[in-house]
């Protein structure tokens, strides 16, 4: 075991840096720029039951230290991912994968969950319920402990893999819906998804995303994340996987000391598409700054 | 793509809101006309993505419009260096050409067209231009592409220089493919109007710009595409305009 390593719901990472789902594709794109084994692991693209194209553009709004994105789940569908991007991912990713889920109906979700689970590459399935429900009136799944609970036990029942659920921070009570997804059964939470934000143009007036809202993220959001990972990783026993707005090496500690097993790596990828290999070398030179010999002592570590 | 320091060399108006920056780096990454780059500024989070307008050994060209805060920020800059992604985009296919090229560019569209309109020239091929423009005052590059060898004709809406009216209004010639880069109206207007194959430029608003973020997409034929990744450049057959 490494300095960097740590144990996310009993498989092994190099590292602790995950590149988040959005922002890395299925992967094997980055592979052209650097060895993407060097990572934790990522999570891919956020597969849904049926291929999606999304929102209508523009998708994307720039802010201060961050962006808004609504690009809608855009992607292939999951007999798609696992009989064309899996493969493709394959050649290149000789670790476990994180397979990001979403889902507009607790059938959905377990359906794709199902089918993602019986792929060896994946290692982890982590279930976004952010999205809106639409049996439950377009309300996010995870903005109330019940629909959080329900997902959670619909998709452990048909998986046999680490389930982590994804919450969103657009709720008044993170704490409540991450300890109901512990007693639902998740092996981990991870957090926080994208703020819901607008921007608007002043010489058209009208909203610069064609969808008037969307996700906000990038460093501006970090403040965020520290506080709410904080807050859930004091509040349940399984793992936490912190994220929103992390940029630094120095960001990834302050997420550890938080309470972070792991860290995602989102918006930053999108800017910098390096991030994560410079954090990852970056990492053991931060460790002796700040007189850290594993990093995994100081998960939870704020005094 | 590759992530590289560029120095700036030069960075002077062309109009009264056209820039034209001249950067010395590693162009190594820049292998077709039409790719673009993308350039992180300070104190803005994104990049900004502008068209490579030319590349001669070390040194890159790049035309830019000031349209928003980055860009004006961008226009200020005398010296300095920039962080900057090369080799984005797919860039225009030039063996589909034929003998008698037309490119068609329409004001910030322009740009694109100059490497374009040399590596043509270089081959031999014989390459007619259009410029479109609103006005004379906004009206840029038309004596660089002369000094090329293609035969050029400008038109402006008000008619204050060239043919009065849209590029449109010059295509009533014989050619035997095209390129155009424009404003969408120009390139639906040039769609419509074309007589032959040809590969269209497209803009759209990006996060990355190197395919990772799903932004930019659009609808075509052929399926789901990225402006960034897949694109800009698409090809006449593959296009659908109800995006």
């Amino acid at each position: 075991m490494g300095k960097l390593s740590v144990n996310l719901c009993g498989i092994e990472l190099d590292n602790p840096i995950i590149p988040a789902s959005g922002t890395f594709g299925y992967g094997y794109e980055f592979n052209e720029l650097y060895d993407i084994n060097i990572l934790g692991t990522f999570s891919f693209k956020g597969t849904t039951k049926d291929a999606r194209f999304g929102n209508p553009t523009p998708r994307i709004a720039e802010c201060p230290n961050g962006m808004i994105n609504a690009v809608g789940l855009q992607n292939p569908g999951v007999a798609k991912v696992i009989s064309h991007e899996l493969p493709l991912l394959k050649k290149c990713f000789h670790k476990p994968v994180m397979a990001n889920v979403s889902g507009f109906s607790i059938e959905d979700y377990a359906y794709t969950c199902e089918k993602l689970n019986a792929c060896d590459q994946v290692g982890w399935l982590e279930v976004n319920i952010s999205c809106p429900n639409v049996h439950g009136g377009g309300m996010s799944f995870g903005t109330s402990p019940e629909n959080a609970a329900e997902v959670t036990k619909a998709v452990k029942k048909v998986t046999t893999k680490p389930v982590i659920i994804k919450l969103s921070p657009n709720v008044t009570d993170i704490v409540s819906i991450a300890k109901a997804c512990e007693d639902a059964g998740a092996d981990g939470i991870s957090l926080i998804n994208t703020l819901l934000g607008m921007r608007i143009d002043l010489k058209t007036r009208k909203p610069v995303i064609k969808n008037k809202m969307g996700g906000f993220s990038g460093s501006a959001i970090f403040p965020v994340a520290v506080r709410m990972v904080y807050q859930v990783a004091n509040a349940v026993k399984i793992p936490v996987v912190g994220m929103g707005g992390v940029s630094s090496a120095d960001d990834v500690i302050e997420m550890m000391l938080a309470g972070a097993t792991a860290v995602e790596v989102g918006a930053m990828n999108l800017v910098d598409p390096f991030i994560c290999k410079t954090i990852i070398e970056e990492l053991p030179k931060k460790m002796e700054e700040y007189k850290i010999d594993k990093l995994s002592d100081i998960i939870g570590g704020v005094l | 793509m590759k992530q590289s320091i560029f120095e700036i060399l030069q960075n002077t108006p062309l109009t009264s809101t056209v820039y034209k920056m001249v950067l010395k780096g590693d162009t190594s990454e820049i292998t077709a006309s039409g790719q673009f780059v993308n350039i992180k500024l300070d104190g803005f989070y994104l990049r900004r993505p502008i068209s490579v307008c030319d590349v001669n050994g070390d040194e890159l060209t790049i035309i830019y419009k000031v349209v928003g805060k980055g860009t004006k920020q961008m226009a200020e800059m005398e010296k300095g260096s920039l962080d900057i992604l090369t080799g984005l985009g797919n860039g225009y296919d030039l063996l589909k050409s034929g003998e008698k090229p037309l490119l068609i560019g329409g004001g910030v569209g322009v740009p694109p067209m100059f490497m374009l309109c040399k590596e043509l020239i270089k081959q031999g091929k014989d390459v007619t231009v259009i410029l479109g423009f609103n006005t004379e005052d906004e009206v840029f590059y038309e004596q660089e592409f002369k000094n090329l060898g293609a035969k050029v004709f400008v038109t402006t809406v008000d008619g204050t220089k060239g043919t009065k009216g849209f590029v449109t209004d010059e295509m009533d010639r014989e050619y035997s493919y095209f390129y155009t880069c424009g404003p969408e109206p120009m390139l639906k207007a040039i769609y419509k109007k074309s007589v032959t194959s040809g590969q269209f430029s497209f803009e759209e608003r990006m996060g990355c710009g190197f395919g990772a973020c799903m932004g930019c997409s659009c609808k075509t034929v052929t399926g789901y595409k990225r402006i960034c990744k897949d694109g800009p450049v698409l090809e006449k057959e593959e296009i659908l305009w109800e995006n």
